[in-house]
């Protein structure tokens, strides 16, 4: 996984609660057997006509906020299910940090796994920075992870909060199955005691 | 024992965790041990090709069972997968299990089915055990007390390769029902309701624990239904206490102990209880008599009234990111504000998924559908058991040729048009009385049109053509 650790770029507006994971990438691309190339078809139903075309009106299309690298939008994002082929496809897009008042779990869960950092900020704060990015796109949004500052022009500055844990493996762009395998001995204890007191699920 | 060195006590969640924490670090995150593992062909194969690259191994493989269920058709599936896509992700599949010694369910046997339906069917699930799947409604296998939620492939490979995963503990909301659910109100109803009452994102960071009368009077069918839904709350987990109830079902399956083993796993079920004096971080409590039959007019699974109501308008709302959302939804589902929801024309019936796709469901379908037949108006009323073994308990039972005959098309099992990611699909405006699980924009077919709602209300609407109370019929 690639580390994480300042990020500065363009910042687009999604104004939807509730963005689900079927908006984020609908089934019928859920069917590859990769990780990459799922971001031309991220937000595929809002972002396209019938007939493949743009839709003018949706953020990411607008040419302000086409090379966006952070998105901010409402509250719930992510909800439904657990596709990581969701975060796969906002990365592919190039937004590598999704700023909201609050995620569903599994699609936060899954967005640390893959380098991005998702920021939980209370309503009046990304209502702020959404109203910023309306109002000038080409400002830069700035993004500290070790400091856990977003910073925005002379105007706007926030601290915010992360799991430490979380934090020191997006920072180090480290892989959880390596660390975990290095506890081998823990897992291999456990189950030996295990198997005295539930012996019936190793049969 | 004097008071102060007693035990603290704890809830079913606390229980389940306690037994299976490996090691905590100084940061405060947790290993836990997963017990069982669920696979299926979406979320595995970027899972398999990690383990492949960094030359891993599967950990415990008979931990892991795995079945082709979202891709696979519906139709005669003896000639293959026509769609190459599909066809290429059910391969990849079986060459992965084959290759890492994983057992598999392929399209043929007649075990296969949807993930959460075969676990319990198999005797695979069990009360006590932690259960994952890369599939969010994986919460369905927590009504046996079992601690089960879904993963992102990141996490399946992190289960394959180690039998653990790293978490953080959950918060705990107790959601109780008391009394009893009237006639013609189901499980379906209930959770609807409870989704209603808590909203799309009030679960979050939660495990849900159900109690009360009205839950433990449920079968196992009906608790896998409530514990289903527990994502669309936002909750990860939902949890019921097992009883004799959830033994009695799981006695004798394939998978389950046997003999003595048997005898000694009920004795450490029995202590699968919150205790009495436990605490929750939040309490809900609803009386069952309040709940009516429910559906969805909307695109989340919060948006539900009872069926005896109007289409809201936005004004009924009083956040101003909701009103917009009102709109949007109205617009999407092609509802105008103040119509009677009896009075919707449906085109499309949806009957199965992991939801609502066992047995109990199905007859459910077939005592209101029994003599009769299905609206002019009704394009496709689609039937499709949750596995194979549904498939045929229902046609020995006479529920295959009850709905055949009431012009319903009896399917084989699979996922089917709960997502849509097969060939069963809604065309744009196409509303669909559904007992799937979500209603989100697009979800069973781009522009599709989703109410959401119980098996009895969805045969009929069948019956009816339109959104319907079933216990007017």
């Amino acid at each position: 996984m690639e580390a994480f650790t300042k990020l500065s770029g363009i910042a687009a507006p999604l104004r939807m609660i509730n963005v689900d994971t079927d908006i984020i990438i609908p089934k019928q691309f859920l069917k590859t057997i990769k990780r990459s190339g799922l971001g031309v078809h991220a937000f595929h139903d809002i972002r396209y006509n019938e007939d493949g075309s743009e839709k003018p009106d949706f953020v990411l299309n607008k040419p302000e906020y086409k090379n966006t690298c952070t998105l901010i939008t409402g509250e719930n994002f992510g909800c439904g299910s657990s596709r990581e082929h969701a975060p796969w496809a906002i990365l592919d897009m190039g937004i590598k940090c999704i700023i909201a008042p609050s995620f569903a779990d599994i699609f936060y869960n899954n967005s640390f796994k893959n380098g991005i950092l998702p920021i939980q900020l209370p309503q009046e704060q990304v209502e702020q920075l959404m109203k910023e990015a309306e109002d000038n796109p080409d400002a830069p949004l700035n993004i500290d992870l070790e400091k856990q500052t977003i910073q925005r022009g002379n105007k706007l500055s926030f601290d915010f909060d992360i799991d430490p844990a979380r934090k020191h493996s997006l920072l180090n762009g480290l892989d959880d199955i390596g660390l975990t395998l290095e506890k081998k001995a823990h897992i291999v204890e456990f189950e030996t005691k295990d198997k005295d007191k539930r012996s019936w699920l190793y049969k | 024992m004097p008071k102060d060195t007693m035990p603290a006590p704890r809830t079913l969640f606390q229980k389940i965790w306690d037994d299976h924490l490996i090691h905590t670090d100084d940061n405060g995150s947790s290993l836990i041990y997963i017990d069982r593992h669920l696979v299926h062909e979406v979320t595995s194969p970027q899972a398999f090709e990690g383990l492949r690259m960094t030359g891993r191994k599967v950990h415990h493989p008979h931990g892991t069972l795995a079945v082709a269920d979202h891709n696979v058709p519906t139709t005669d599936r003896s000639q293959g997968i026509a769609e190459p896509m599909s066809r290429l992700q059910i391969e990849t599949l079986s060459k992965n299990c084959a290759e890492f010694g994983v057992q598999l369910f392929d399209m043929m046997d007649k075990r296969q089915g949807i993930v959460h339906i075969i676990g319990p069917e198999q005797g695979f699930t069990q009360p006590g055990m932690t259960i994952v799947c890369g599939d969010s409604h994986t919460s369905t296998h927590g009504a046996f007390g079992a601690l089960a939620f879904g993963i992102g492939t990141s996490e399946v490979e992190h289960v394959l390769a180690t039998q653990t995963l790293i978490q953080k503990p959950a918060k705990s909301m107790r959601i109780t029902v008391n009394g009893k659910l009237q006639n013609g109100v189901t499980a379906k109803d209930m959770i609807l309701a409870i989704i209603g009452k808590i909203g799309t994102a009030g679960g979050t960071g939660y495990v849900l624990e159900y109690a009360g009368e009205a839950v433990q009077s449920l079968s196992m069918e009906g608790r896998m239904t409530m514990c289903n839904m527990s994502i669309e709350g936002g909750a990860r987990a939902g949890l019921i206490a097992p009883d004799e109830t959830t033994f009695a079902y799981i006695k004798g399956r394939p998978m389950a102990p046997q003999g003595t083993e048997f005898d000694k796993a009920v004795d450490y079920w029995k202590t699968l209880h919150s205790d009495a004096d436990a605490t929750y971080d939040k309490e809900i409590v609803l009386q069952a008599e309040d709940i009516a039959p429910t559906v969805t007019w909307g695109t989340t699974p919060e948006d539900v009234l009872p069926i005896t109501e109007r289409v809201p308008a936005p004004s009924d709302f009083k956040d101003k990111a909701k009103q917009k959302s009102v709109e949007r939804m109205l617009d999407y589902m092609g509802l105008t504000a103040g119509t009677n929801l009896q009075d919707i024309l449906v085109d499309k019936i949806f009957i199965g998924s992991c939801t609502n796709g066992r047995i109990e469901d199905l007859r459910a379908v077939a005592a209101v559908a029994k003599g009769k037949k299905i609206a002019d108006n009704v394009k496709h009323a689609m039937v499709v058991p949750g596995s194979g073994l549904v498939k045929e308990m229902a046609e020995e039972e006479g529920i295959a040729d009850i709905l055949i005959e009431a012009g319903f098309d009896w399917r084989e099992p699979g996922c089917s048009m709960c997502l849509a990611m097969n060939a069963d699909k809604l065309d744009p405006k196409e509303r669909c009385a559904s007992t799937s699980n979500r209603n989100f924009e697009g979800r069973q077919g781009r522009g599709g049109r989703t109410h959401l709602m119980s098996p009895a209300m969805a045969a009929a609407a069948a019956i009816t053509g339109t959104l319907k109370d079933v216990r007017d019929l």
